[in-house]
């Protein structure tokens, strides 16, 4: 019965592929126009399908201020959410026209970064903003469904007990082990809601039509901020201010220093870099695996529909998998770095009683 | 050749090259952390948190120079 369901699933999806495949072979021209959003259209000729490919690709795994809903068929835009214009607002410029200016070449990996130094502040919510928004809406709706408890205290439904049992994993499996059973509970919390966060927002964008938030650097940069901020208060809390800059030194002799404390402040920050990378590197790389199989089939052949679609199917379940995965570790490092934060007083109470 | 040539040939190259090193980093690991457990089942269990872990870390290192190979083929 298993089995048959498989099989009926593959032969329907592969059967999809060539109908989306033949779909776009007749309607070149308007899949173009959907793929790069009109920019080729004054061009005339004919486009080269390997860059047209690339920018359709780059273009869907970029934030945007708009929010599209494509779909492989005419009218191919379905509709388009223009979240800017809701929030026009919500830009200023310390000089008139410091939004216009083009940025800087030095700058061109991080338009928004290079904005924000030419005096164009532009707090306008983008598509990542919007999935984040989503995502927490369904985190607290989820929450507000599994609240649901008998007189003892005890979960009552299975969501209850399913999200229960998630948190309950959360706390005992990587927060206690990690910080230690005295101060786990001030952090739990931040942590929890961190592991559903991005877990919500990770699996929100494997849903067709939707836009991955964690594959854009700058919702990834906020969250590993975050958690160097935590872990920078964790070690100032339990070290003290003095205790903490003592710690940057490493212990070593007075002639060291020089060498050690640029190494112990360069340390500081590339445990978060790591986890901000990992965490945008993984949920990108996943998607664009995904369009790239799928794009063989315009680039190649029809006939790539036969191996592409079903690749594609078992990376999207090898997704799933990296969703969860990447969020387990995003807050087990996260823990692991707070809870050598935590761990830097007392260490340090230590070397005081040896000494 | 012209620099942008060298720049994607070095870009292509050092992707290969971090992925080679990912995959017998994170394969030994697996390996020991198998062993380990076919050796003592009951430690399954903090094996494969630690092993994890440690793969994580390899994984972004790793990310580290392909983030390097991404920006030589996107900026050339």
């Amino acid at each position: 019965m298993k089995r048959w369901l498989g099989i009926i699933i593959l032969s329907g999806s592969l059967a999809a592929g060539f109908a989306f495949a033949s779909e776009e072979g007749g309607h070149a021209e308007g899949s173009e126009g959907a793929g790069s959003h009109g920019s080729h259209g004054s061009h005339g000729g004919p486009v080269d399908r390997n860059t047209e490919t690339a920018e359709f690709i780059l273009h869907h795994v970029a934030d945007d201020t708009e929010f599209e809903l494509e779909v492989p068929f005419p009218p191919y835009h379905l509709f388009t959410v223009h979240i800017s214009d809701a929030f026009a607002g919500l830009v200023w410029e310390s000089e008139p026209g410091a939004c216009q200016k083009p940025t800087s070449p030095a700058m061109a990996s991080f338009p928004s970064l290079g904005k924000f130094l030419d005096g164009c502040y532009d707090l306008r919510p983008t598509k990542a903003v919007l999935m984040m928004w989503i995502a927490s809406a369904l985190l607290i709706l989820l929450a507000l469904a599994s609240k649901k408890r008998d007189q003892n205290g005890v979960p009552r439904g299975v969501l209850a007990h399913v999200v229960e049992s998630l948190a309950l994993f959360v706390r005992d499996e990587i927060v206690v082990p990690n910080i230690g059973k005295q101060e786990a509970p001030r952090y739990t919390i931040y942590l929890t809601s961190l592991f559903f966060f991005i877990l919500a927002v990770n699996w929100l964008g494997l849903i067709p039509g939707f836009f991955t938030g964690s594959g854009v650097v700058t919702v990834t940069a906020a969250l590993a901020v975050l958690t160097f901020l935590l872990t920078q208060a964790a070690g100032i809390r339990s070290a003290g201010l003095g205790g903490y800059l003592a710690h940057l030194t490493g212990g070593v002799p007075l002639g060291l220093w020089p060498i050690m404390i640029p190494v112990e402040v360069i340390g500081l920050f590339t445990k978060p870099f790591a986890l901000l990378i990992r965490l945008f590197a993984n949920m990108l790389g996943g998607h664009m695996v995904v369009f790239f199989l799928l794009s063989l089939i315009f680039v190649w052949h029809v006939a790539a529909a036969a191996v592409s679609v079903p690749l594609t199917v078992a990376i999207f379940c090898l997704e799933i998998f990296v969703g969860i995965l990447q969020a387990y570790l995003f807050v087990l490092l996260s823990s692991l770095y707070i809870g050598q934060g935590v761990a830097m007083g007392h260490h340090g109470h230590d070397e005081e009683h040896a000494h | 050749m012209t620099s942008a040539m060298l720049a994607y040939l070095g870009a292509g190259l050092g992707a290969g090259l971090a992925i080679i090193g990912a995959g017998v980093g994170i394969g030994r690991l697996a390996a020991s952390a198998m062993e380990g457990i076919a050796r003592q089942p009951s430690a399954g269990g903090d094996i494969r948190g630690a092993m994890i872990v440690a793969a994580g870390l390899i994984e972004g290192a790793t990310f580290f120079a392909l983030v390097i190979c991404i920006l030589l083929a996107l900026k050339t």
